[in-house]
C-alpha cells in the first residue's frame, strides 16, 4: 500500500532521532588502522643496528609512480652503513606522488622497506613530503592504533612469511 | 503612502511604533532563518544518523555564523556573458520579496506600553492574503530572471523548472487557502486568526485545505520531495548556479525565509494564529511556527524526489481537483448553514 509505506518511511526517520550516531570523530578518536594497512613508508635496521637497505634501486624499478630515488656508495672497512656490499647514500621518497601501492615492498630482497601505518601527511608545502632515508628510518612521531591482527583472517602473504 | 500609515493609524498606533517593529521583526527572522539552517541541519543529521554540524562554538552554535562570513568574505564573481543590471539585482528582488511577505503575519494580541498601542502585526492589510500571494509571485521573477539572466544552460534549465512548478502548484496552494477565507469572510490575516478563536482552528473543518496547503507549500518553497528546481544530479544547482558569495546567501536565505513565511502562514491560516491557553500569544506563535518547521525538515528527511512527470501528474490531477473540491464544497457548505 503505497501512502501507509510513505508513512512507514516517517516514522523511521523520526525513531532514528533517538539513535546515538555512528559517526567517528575523527580528530579526537582515530579508528584503528587495519593490520595489512598500507601507510607512510618505513625504512628498516638489522639487530645489530645496520640498515637492511643494500641500494639495490629494485623498488625504485619497481615503482609505477617513479617517487623513490636511490643513489647507492660502498660500504668501507671504516664507514659500514648496510649488510651488503653497498648502501643506499641517498633514499628519497616523494610521498606527494606516492600512490601506496606496495611495489616497492614487495620487489626489495632484503624486506628493508614495508608501508606502515601513519596516514596522516599533509603538509603546507610540497618540498615536506620528500622523505629523507633519516626520516623514513626514525621512529614515527605520530603512532597510529593498528587493530588487532587476529580479529582479521587474512593470511599472510607467502613473501612475508617465507623470508 | 499616507494610506498605509491610516491602515495602522486607524488602530491607534502610531507610524513610527510600526517601523520599530518592521526593524525588529526583520531582524529576528533573518535570526530565525539562520538558526533554521543550523536546526535543519542538526535535526536532518540525526535523522540519518550522524550528528550534523557540531564543529563551531558548543555544539555548532556558532555554524550559522561561520557560513555568513564565509559567504560575505567570498569573491562576487559575475559571468562575463551575464546581463549585469538583472543578474546582480535578482538576488535582492528574491531576498526582499520574502522578507516583506513576513509583515502581514499576526503574532501577538497587540499590547499598551508606555500609553501607547502596540499591535500585534507589523500591517493589518484588508487584502493580506492577496499580498503574500502577490508578492510570492514576484518573488518568482528573482528565480526566473536571475537564471536567464546568468546565460548558463544550467541556470536557464533551473529556472525553467522553477517556473513551471511554481506555476502548477501556486494554483492548488491558492485554492486550498479559499475554504478558509470563506469560512472566515475575510481576507486579512488578523481577522482570520479572530475568526478562528471565536470558532475552532481550522485545520479541523479544514483539513483537505491544510493537506494541499503543505504539500503545495513544499512546491513552492521548492524543498524535497519538490526539489526539483535544483536537483543536483541532473542539474548542477538549478537557476543559482552561477551565484556565489553573498549573492547566493541572499538566494539561500530568501528560500529559508519563504519557508517560515509559509509556516507562519499555515499557522495563521490553520492552527489559529497566536491564541492557546496559558501560554501568552507570541510563545504559541513560535510553538506552532517551531512545530510546522520541524514537519517540514521532517519531509525532506523521509522522502525521496519526484521524477518531472510525477510532479506534473500530480499537481495538475491530485492536486488541483482536491483544492477545488474542498473550496466548492467548503462554500456550498458556508452557504447552506
Amino acid at each position: 500500500m503505497q501512502p501507509f509505506g510513505t508513512l512507514k518511511g516517517f516514522g523511521v526517520t523520526f525513531k532514528h532521532i533517538f539513535k546515538q550516531p555512528i559517526t567517528q570523530q575523527y580528530p579526537e578518536y582515530k579508528r584503528p588502522v587495519y593490520p595489512r594497512f598500507r601507510g607512510r613508508h618505513r625504512l628498516h635496521r638489522h639487530a645489530n643496528g645496520l640498515e637492511k637497505c643494500v641500494g639495490c634501486s629494485l623498488c625504485a624499478a619497481a615503482c609505477p609512480a617513479d617517487c623513490i630515488r636511490v643513489v647507492a656508495a660502498e660500504n668501507t672497512a671504516e664507514h659500514r652503513v648496510s649488510a651488503g656490499e653497498r648502501y643506499a647514500r641517498i633514499y628519497e621518497i616523494n610521498l606527494s606522488r606516492c600512490i601506496f601501492c606496495g611495489y616497492c615492498e614487495l620487489a626489495c630482497p632484503f624486506d628493508a622497506i614495508t608501508l606502515g601505518n601513519e596516514f596522516e601527511l599533509s603538509e603546507y608545502s610540497r618540498d615536506d613530503l620528500i622523505y629523507t632515508k633519516d626520516m623514513l628510518l626514525a621512529e614515527p612521531i605520530k603512532r597510529v592504533p593498528v587493530q588487532d591482527p587476529v580479529l582479521y583472517d587474512t593470511p599472510i602473504p607467502a613473501y612475508k612469511r617465507e623470508s | 503612502m499616507s494610506a498605509l500609515f491610516l491602515a495602522s493609524g486607524a488602530n491607534g498606533e502610531p507610524w513610527w511604533i510600526a517601523l520599530i517593529k518592521a526593524f525588529v521583526v526583520i531582524n529576528l527572522v533573518l535570526f530565525g532563518f539562520a538558526y533554521l539552517t543550523l536546526i535543519e541541519r542538526k535535526v536532518m543529521g540525526r535523522m540519518q544518523v550522524r550528528y550534523g554540524p557540531n564543529r563551531a562554538g558548543p555544539f555548532g552554535t556558532l555554524q550559522p555564523i561561520a557560513d555568513l562570513v564565509k559567504l560575505i568574505r567570498k569573491e562576487s564573481f559575475f559571468p562575463a556573458q551575464a546581463v549585469d543590471v538583472l543578474y546582480i539585482l535578482s538576488p535582492f528582488l528574491a531576498a526582499f520579496t520574502a522578507l516583506t511577505t513576513f509583515s502581514v503575519i499576526p503574532w501577538g494580541p497587540g499590547w499598551v506600553i508606555g500609553g501607547y498601542q502596540v499591535n500585534g502585526y507589523v500591517a493589518d492589510v484588508p487584502i493580506a492574503l492577496l499580498l503574500v500571494f502577490a508578492l510570492g509571485s514576484i518573488g518568482v521573477y528573482g528565480f526566473i530572471v536571475g537564471g536567464w539572466a546568468s546565460n548558463s544552460k544550467y541556470s536557464l534549465l533551473g529556472s525553467m523548472r522553477t517556473c513551471a512548478q511554481l506555476v502548477s502548484y501556486e494554483v492548488s496552494l491558492a485554492l486550498s487557502v479559499l475554504g478558509v477565507v470563506v469560512m472566515a469572510k475575510s481576507l486579512s490575516l488578523v481577522d482570520v486568526v479572530a475568526a478562528q478563536d471565536a470558532e475552532v482552528w481550522y485545520v479541523i473543518p479544514q483539513f483537505v485545505g491544510f493537506l494541499v496547503f503543505i504539500v503545495a507549500g513544499t512546491a513552492e518553497t521548492s524543498r524535497a520531495p519538490f526539489d526539483l528546481p535544483e536537483a543536483e544530479q541532473e542539474l548542477v544547482a538549478g537557476y543559482h548556479t552561477e551565484y556565489g558569495g553573498m549573492r547566493f546567501g541572499l538566494y539561500s536565505m530568501s528560500e529559508y525565509i519563504n519557508l517560515i513565511t509559509l509556516s507562519g502562514l499555515a499557522v495563521t491560516l490553520f492552527l489559529g494564529g497566536w491564541h492557546g491557553p496559558w501560554l501568552p500569544g507570541i510563545v504559541w506563535f513560535l510553538l506552532k511556527l517551531a512545530v510546522l518547521l520541524f514537519l517540514f525538515i521532517w519531509i525532506r528527511t523521509t522522502l525521496p524526489r519526484l521524477r518531472y512527470d510525477q510532479l506534473m501528474r500530480f499537481g495538475w490531477k491530485v492536486l488541483l481537483p482536491v483544492a477545488t473540491l474542498n473550496a466548492v464544497v467548503t462554500a456550498l457548505l458556508v452557504v447552506a448553514l
